[in-house]
Formats: C-alpha cells, sequence, structure tokens
C-alpha cells in the first residue's frame, strides 16, 4: 500500500474542513472497502481523515422518522431492536451483505460509498472507465456474469454490490449531507448514479461534503416484509440478483408495496412501474407475474448475464410470495 | 466519502514532489538547500509522509506504546512488531476470516484495519485465549471434535466462533453456519467446527 497521511479527528465540523483543504483527501470509516482498494493499487489517497470517533452513531425514532447515524455500524443498526420491529427489511438485508466481521465493522455511510465496482475495476491491469476514464469497459464483451441488466451504458456495466441499499431505497430513505455551509437532503434513489458518460461517479455526493444521516419514514409495511438474495454460494457471496420486497395488505389486497432490486445495475434499483401497477390490486400470483414481467421492461444481457433476464423476474415473484405468507 | 479517484492530481503533490527531486538524499547532504526547497514546494506533507503516528493499544492484557505508519495494517503490525504470529494471513483482504482478531471484544478482520484506527483499543488474539495452559472451552472443543485439518484457519475459526457464541448466533446449526461464513476452511471441515460451537454454546465458555 502507498504510505499516506493519516489524520483524525472528533467533530464533523473539523472532519469538513479537513476534506476541503485537500482534492486527494479521503474520509476514513470502517475502511472495509477503501483499505482494500488502497491495497490492490486502485485508490490511492494521499491523506485519510479518519472520522470514527465523530459522533455519528445514533439510531432513533424521531417523531414519524427513524433515524441513523452515518457512523452506525451495519450490526448496530441490524441488531438494534427498534430496527427489527419497525424496518425489519433493513435488517435482513443487512446481515445478507458480507460477513460477520466485516458488518462489526463497515458503517452506514461507508456501505453506501463503497465502489461500484467489478472485477476489471479491481484488475489495474485491465482497461476500466471507471478506474481510468477513457481507457475503456473490459467487462462488455468480457466476463460478465455478474454484472448489470438495467442502465447500463456503452462506457460500463458494473453493480452496486451493497444490500443494505436496496432496502433503503425500497424504504424511501432521505441522505443528510453536510458541508462548511450547512445540510443538504437528498432522496436515496438520488443520491447513486447511473454510469452515462461519467462512470467514474458513483454518487451525487460532493467533494467537500459528507453523509451525517438517514431519515428514514416510519411506515406499516413491517408485517410483510422479505429480502432475497440469490447467490453463488450459501453466504458471503455478492448478489447475482437480490430482491427487497414489502407489503402493507388489507385482507389481500395490496394498499402499498414496495420493491427494490441488487445485482442489476449501477445503483440499487427501484422498481417503481411494478409497484404503481400493483397498487390496489390483489395479492395473487398472477399479479405478482404481471408485475414481475413490468419490472424487466428494458432489461438487456450482455452475454454471461443473459441468465438475469429469467432468475431477476423469477426472484420478484419469489420475494413478493415470501413477503405475503409472513403473519 | 467521496469519489475522486480519478482526477490527477492537482499542482505539487506528494508524489510528484517525490519524484522530480530527490531529496531524502538532498536533505543529508545539504541540509539548508534541501529545506529552502522543501519550503518553496512541499508543505506539511513531507514531513509527515515519513512520520510514525504514536500508537497506545492494548493486546492480550499488555499495553504497548508505539508508533506505526499509517499504512500498517493490525494484522501487519500484531505479526511483525509484536511477533504474535497466531493470527494468519490469508487472502489479506477480508474474504477469508484467518486474520480475524477481537476489539473490544468484536470479530474483525485484522487485515482491513489499520493499526493507527485501534487507538486505544483492546485487542486480543488468539494467543490470549488460553488462560496459562488451560485451554480456552473452544480451543479445546476445537481438539476434541477435530474442527481442523491443515490449521492455517484455525485462530481465525476460534476467535470468531468465540464471538460467535458471545453474540448469541447459535440457535441452531444454520444459523452458525450463516454467522461463520466470514471464515473459510480450505480442508472442508465445517462439519467439526460446528460441532465445536454447539458444544461450547450449550456448556457456556467458562474457562
Amino acid at each position: 500500500m502507498i504510505n499516506f497521511q493519516y489524520l483524525r479527528t472528533t467533530t464533523s465540523k473539523s472532519a469538513l474542513n479537513l476534506i476541503s483543504k485537500d482534492k486527494n483527501s479521503k474520509f476514513l470509516a470502517g475502511g472495509t472497502n477503501l483499505i482494500d482498494l488502497m491495497k490492490r493499487g486502485v485508490t490511492s489517497p494521499e491523506k485519510l481523515i479518519d472520522i470514527n470517533h465523530v459522533p455519528l452513531k445514533q439510531i432513533e425514532a424521531v417523531g414519524d422518522q427513524i433515524i441513523i447515524g452515518a457512523l452506525a455500524s451495519n450490526t448496530a443498526v441490524a441488531e438494534h431492536a427498534l430496527i427489527k420491529e419497525k424496518l425489519p427489511l433493513l435488517a435482513m438485508a443487512l446481515n445478507a451483505g458480507a460477513s460477520a466481521q466485516l458488518r462489526n465493522v463497515a458503517t452506514v455511510g461507508g456501505n453506501m460509498m463503497q465502489r461500484t465496482r467489478c472485477g476489471y475495476f479491481y484488475d489495474t491491469e485491465m482497461p476500466c472507465n471507471k478506474r481510468q476514464p477513457g481507457s475503456g469497459c473490459g467487462a462488455i464483451g468480457g466476463f460478465n456474469r455478474m454484472h448489470a441488466i438495467f442502465g447500463t451504458s456503452d462506457q460500463c456495466i458494473a453493480v452496486h454490490p451493497s444490500d443494505m441499499c436496496i432496502a433503503l431505497v425500497a424504504l424511501d430513505a432521505t441522505v443528510v449531507l453536510s458541508n462548511a455551509k450547512g445540510e443538504r437532503k437528498v432522496l436515496f434513489k438520488d443520491f447513486h448514479r447511473l454510469p452515462g458518460d461519467t462512470p467514474q461517479l458513483d454518487n451525487n455526493l460532493k467533494a467537500d461534503e459528507m453523509i451525517v444521516r438517514l431519515e428514514i419514514p416510519n411506515n406499516n409495511l413491517n408485517k410483510n416484509s422479505y429480502y432475497l438474495k440469490v447467490r453463488d454460494r450459501a453466504s458471503y457471496a455478492f448478489a447475482l440478483v437480490s430482491v427487497g420486497a414489502a407489503l402493507e395488505l388489507s385482507d389481500n389486497k395490496i394498499k402499498d408495496v414496495r420493491l427494490a432490486m441488487g445485482g442489476v445495475a449501477h445503483k440499487p434499483w427501484r422498481l417503481t412501474a411494478a409497484e404503481n401497477f400493483l397498487k390496489g390490486k390483489e395479492a395473487s400470483a398472477e399479479n405478482f407475474e404481471q408485475a414481475a414481467k413490468l419490472a424487466m421492461t428494458d432489461a438487456k444481457g450482455f452475454g454471461e448475464n443473459n441468465f438475469k433476464l429469467q432468475m431477476a423476474p423469477n426472484s420478484i415473484i419469489e420475494a413478493l410470495t415470501v413477503a405475503k405468507s409472513k403473519a | 466519502m467521496q469519489s475522486s479517484d480519478q482526477k490527477p492530481n492537482q499542482g505539487g503533490s506528494r508524489r510528484d514532489f517525490l519524484k522530480k527531486s530527490s531529496i531524502i538524499t538532498a536533505i543529508a547532504l545539504t541540509p539548508t538547500v534541501a529545506v529552502k526547497a522543501a519550503e518553496n514546494q512541499a508543505d506539511e506533507r513531507f514531513a509527515e509522509l515519513f512520520e510514525k503516528i504514536p500508537l497506545n493499544l492494548t493486546v492480550n492484557n499488555k499495553a504497548y506504546k508505539t508508533a506505526v505508519e499509517p499504512r500498517v495494517t493490525l494484522l501487519d503490525y500484531l505479526r511483525e512488531e509484536l511477533h504474535l504470529t497466531g493470527t494468519k494471513k490469508g487472502c489479506d483482504h477480508g474474504q477469508c476470516g484467518a486474520c480475524t482478531v477481537h476489539v473490544d471484544g468484536e470479530r474483525v478482520n485484522s487485515c482491513l484495519s489499520l493499526a493507527v484506527m485501534n487507538e486505544g483499543k483492546k485487542i486480543t488474539t488468539i494467543e490470549g485465549l488460553a488462560n496459562g495452559e488451560e485451554l480456552h472451552p473452544m480451543q479445546a472443543a476445537f481438539i476434541k471434535y477435530d474442527g481442523f485439518q491443515c490449521g492455517y484457519c484455525t485462530p481465525g475459526q476460534i476467535m470468531s466462533a468465540v464471538a460467535c457464541v458471545s453474540e448469541g448466533h447459535t440457535s441452531s446449526r444454520s444459523e452458525i453456519s450463516e454467522y461463520m461464513s466470514g471464515n473459510i476452511c480450505r480442508c472442508g471441515a465445517y462439519p467439526n467446527i460446528v460441532d465445536a460451537i454447539v458444544e461450547v454454546s450449550k456448556g457456556g465458555m467458562k474457562a
């Protein structure tokens, strides 16, 4: 690993002051993705600003929202009684991600900031428009079994690997960002980006900003929620396809529904058209099938990942069916 | 937390600076000239680049006061500086769990943690588990159930297993497997590892 300057801070004010001084500096939270990327030589910041001691670890209900600090660990969130009761989809998604060791140090903000990536991004000998803009995409026409089927561009077909983010985009979370001047709020669905012509940018966080907290509105989706993760081994692997599904049922009628998919796009993929179709309808197998079909409009395979075109709708149906069956 | 890796360095970056002037040698030979060069071209980074960061931490109940380069991982610090080689380097990328240690009682991959991030923390490694000559119950159970073959992953497996029990994720064999999935065993001793954890979870962990 190329050496770097290390600074530690205990307040967000000083953290923001430090980050604004140096363009090639980065915040260090759990470090589980950043340190890995630095070891591989994919990124090499000159300065790391350790923000682990900044007090942003709260998990609490405030008014009609649940607030989660950016530095709360993935384990702390997943094991928190409030989250298990009110946002079980988030707890399930977190527990489906990474390993117990990684979840203990990985933070909520860091999970959001982990790079959208693929094997070509990690291999510095290979072309990758995300790592080195203009160098080409190794995955298009290459090994692309793990890659995206939605929202791709001719520059990048990598996927954002987070499970947590799938639940958060489904739950209508808001991200609160801060810089020296103040705070701004971004809807979770607008935080991450599609690759377009700027695949080097994974999200809309500005260089002088930090994530401070999430605000998640209360909902009535907690009874019938399910996170389905389909992967190559039973645990500790990235999703081939994952689906976060949450239903608010009245008898068998769908009052509200949330659907989002992972492993299929450069950003957490919300299935708005499928949701709109299901709202007000019976929670029936036929309607689930129809919704899954709708969700796949515009899907495009790249060869090795063509199996996802079938796996994705099947997973949507399965996730909805399990969510519905929960007592 | 920002994504600007791809932007080229602007102006006099640290590495550019080191590349274009062999200032390290220069300082030794001609202090005044070099200091002037450093003042003109480099900023505080030059001084801090080679600076070791003070580090206070407790490892297996022993306090250490030292200084390390920022890039030294907790794993390398334990193995290379403290010569506690029980903690293994497997993949060095957080994928295998061989480097698992406890930090303030929680299991972490020491390969993905910088030593300097652990200021003031209490670290427990496999060497700190036994009570003198008396094995920790998990160590004894791994021997009883043959929870290993080659043994390379075993320190990490045992540290992870102890945490798995104290976290309470042992309600079933499948829950144990799920919460032990961050520890890979290429010999495939998984069923025996789960046997050992089941026994310890039933009998308690008091040594």
